[in-house]
């Protein structure tokens, strides 16, 4: 049973194709990872796929809702914490949470109730009337994680979640995510360009570059397919040893200048 | 569906209640009109036979403090795109329309409040209001003033996506929008060119509005005005929704 089915996705900003015609599946209870550069189309797809940016051609069914078609739906079904932090510095982590609840239109008795038990869970409810602004990176990554479940979504989109994080954050981050997917069948999509993360957290990897998928399969088939050892070598082997700017986003600016010199 | 414009509207609120500096610090020029032209030209204008200059002025600074308030709401949203809040309102089960509608109201709210703040401190400056009945429709015009301007802050700022141009719409467009408007002289025998500009200038109508309520003295008649504001408010909410559906981040 598909839960997110993509074929022949396509997106261009003017001449450049950010992603190329990609199509793959992820199961319901699937833990997956897209795992590429920077600038591989990975942060584009999840927007298509989370109804912020229209495809240029290609269809997407999420949980069963064409996300150009019925957008509601689709945003219904699951809950998505960006790379760049999308919460409002200015108010308190709690009403970050009762914000989040009601545009999911969560009722009053249940959002009170899983405000408190997942602020509990990531350990922020101590701190639940501080503004933002005060927290750690870390401690936003947290909230934004138990913002992105409050309304109990099928699916959780993370894009680069761990990047900037210690490493005992990240652990807890995974063994939460993991335990919620045993535990709910929540599905996990995240993208990631951490082999560590991609071979050990998901259970099928998708290696994006240059908005094209390169190979699809578990950690085990990809070395397998590659005759390599360890994830790292495959990936290096399939998409070549060329050095990617690590913060310049290439693809990512010139994304911006089209959306400048839009209107 | 009201339930998440009501969020969105108090969220705006709060916002503006806890931002204290920047409350008292948006208070400072409109003081600093009231009290340096309001003071200082007070004997020049009576002299010329014109009466009370403070308290022609003061509707003017109530325009001024509404419309730079209001504006600067409506731009918020690049903050919020830029600072990534404007992702999560996106990606919920919300409409467009829903987001534009709270945030409007909202920054409606802000705005007023603002200009409630400039007329309760222009009173202890030596303002004379003609009659307290006013109080309440001068009020409601001021929140339409302050919804009109909001809208026209999110069209704007719609499609911008940083803060640079920001220094560019406040130069020039939010400054001669309010130098030009009547706020500081009158309009009567002004010259055509400056009478001109003014009948194309929405806060006109609404600081003449806010004369005619509060000291009794109209150019364009209390009517003109409430329709006047109306057509434009419309228009420009108009405008603002279809811009702000349009945004692709």
């Amino acid at each position: 049973m598909d839960i997110i089915q993509v074929t022949n996705l396509t997106k261009k900003f003017k001449d450049f194709v950010a992603v190329d015609n990609i199509s793959f599946n992820v199961a319901k209870g699937e833990i997956f990872a897209f795992l590429g550069p920077n600038g591989a189309g990975k942060s584009t797809t999840i927007k298509m796929l989370t109804t912020l940016t229209i495809p240029t051609s290609g269809q997407i069914i999420v949980d069963g809702h064409d996300p150009t078609k019925d957008p509601d739906d689709v945003r219904r079904s699951f809950g998505i914490v960006f790379q760049d932090p999308s919460l409002d510095e200015d108010l308190t982590a709690r009403e970050n949470m009762e914000f989040h609840g009601v545009l999911y239109d969560v009722p009053d008795k249940t959002r009170h109730e899983r405000v408190e038990q997942l602020m509990k869970y990531v350990d922020l409810w101590d701190r639940r009337n501080n503004l933002v602004k005060q927290f750690s990176g870390g401690m936003k990554r947290r909230l934004e994680i138990a913002r992105g479940l409050l309304h109990h979504p099928k699916i959780i989109f993370l894009d680069e979640p761990t990047l900037g994080l210690d490493p005992q954050t990240r652990n807890a981050m995974w063994t939460y995510l993991k335990n919620l997917n045993q535990t709910e069948g929540t599905t996990v999509f995240f993208t990631t360009h951490y082999m560590e993360e991609a071979e050990h957290i998901a259970q099928r990897i998708a290696i994006i570059d240059h908005g094209k998928i390169i190979a699809i399969g578990s950690a085990a088939d990809l070395k397998q397919q590659t005759g390599t050892a360890s994830l790292e070598e495959a990936f290096l082997k399939l998409t070549g040893t060329a050095i990617r700017e690590e913060t310049g986003k290439p693809g990512m600016a010139r994304m911006q200048a089209w959306h400048g010199g839009r209107r | 569906m009201f339930k998440k414009i009501y969020i969105l509207w108090l969220r705006q609120i709060k916002r503006y209640l806890r931002s204290r500096s920047r409350i008292i610090g948006s208070l400072g020029q409109p003081l600093l009109f009231l009290l340096a032209l309001g003071y200082g030209m007070g004997s020049v204008y009576k002299a010329a036979g014109k009466g009370n200059y403070l308290d022609f002025l003061a509707p003017g600074i109530i325009g001024m403090s509404i419309i730079f308030t209001a504006i600067f709401s409506g731009i918020e949203i690049i903050w919020d795109r830029q600072f990534g809040f404007l992702k999560e309102m996106m990606v919920a089960p919300m409409s467009r329309l829903e987001i534009m509608i709270g945030r409007t109201l909202g920054g409606a709210t802000v705005a007023t409040m603002q200009g409630v703040i400039i007329f309760v401190l222009s009173i202890f400056i030596g303002f004379h209001p003609l009659s307290w009945i006013y109080i309440v429709p001068t009020v409601l015009v001021m929140f339409l003033v302050a919804l009109l301007f909001t809208a026209l802050g999110i069209a704007i700022a719609s499609p911008l996506n940083d803060m640079q141009g920001f220094q560019l719409i406040m130069n020039f467009l939010v400054m001669p929008l309010f130098f030009l408007s009547g706020a500081l002289f009158p309009l009567e025998g002004a010259p055509k060119v400056l009478t001109i500009i003014a009948s194309l200038d929405p806060l006109s109508y609404g600081i003449d509005a806010f004369r005619s309520l509060l000291i009794g003295t109209s150019h364009y008649g209390i009517t003109l005005d409430i329709a006047a504001l109306c057509v434009i408010t419309a228009v420009f909410i108009g405008a603002g929704s279809y811009l702000f559906s349009k945004i692709q981040i």
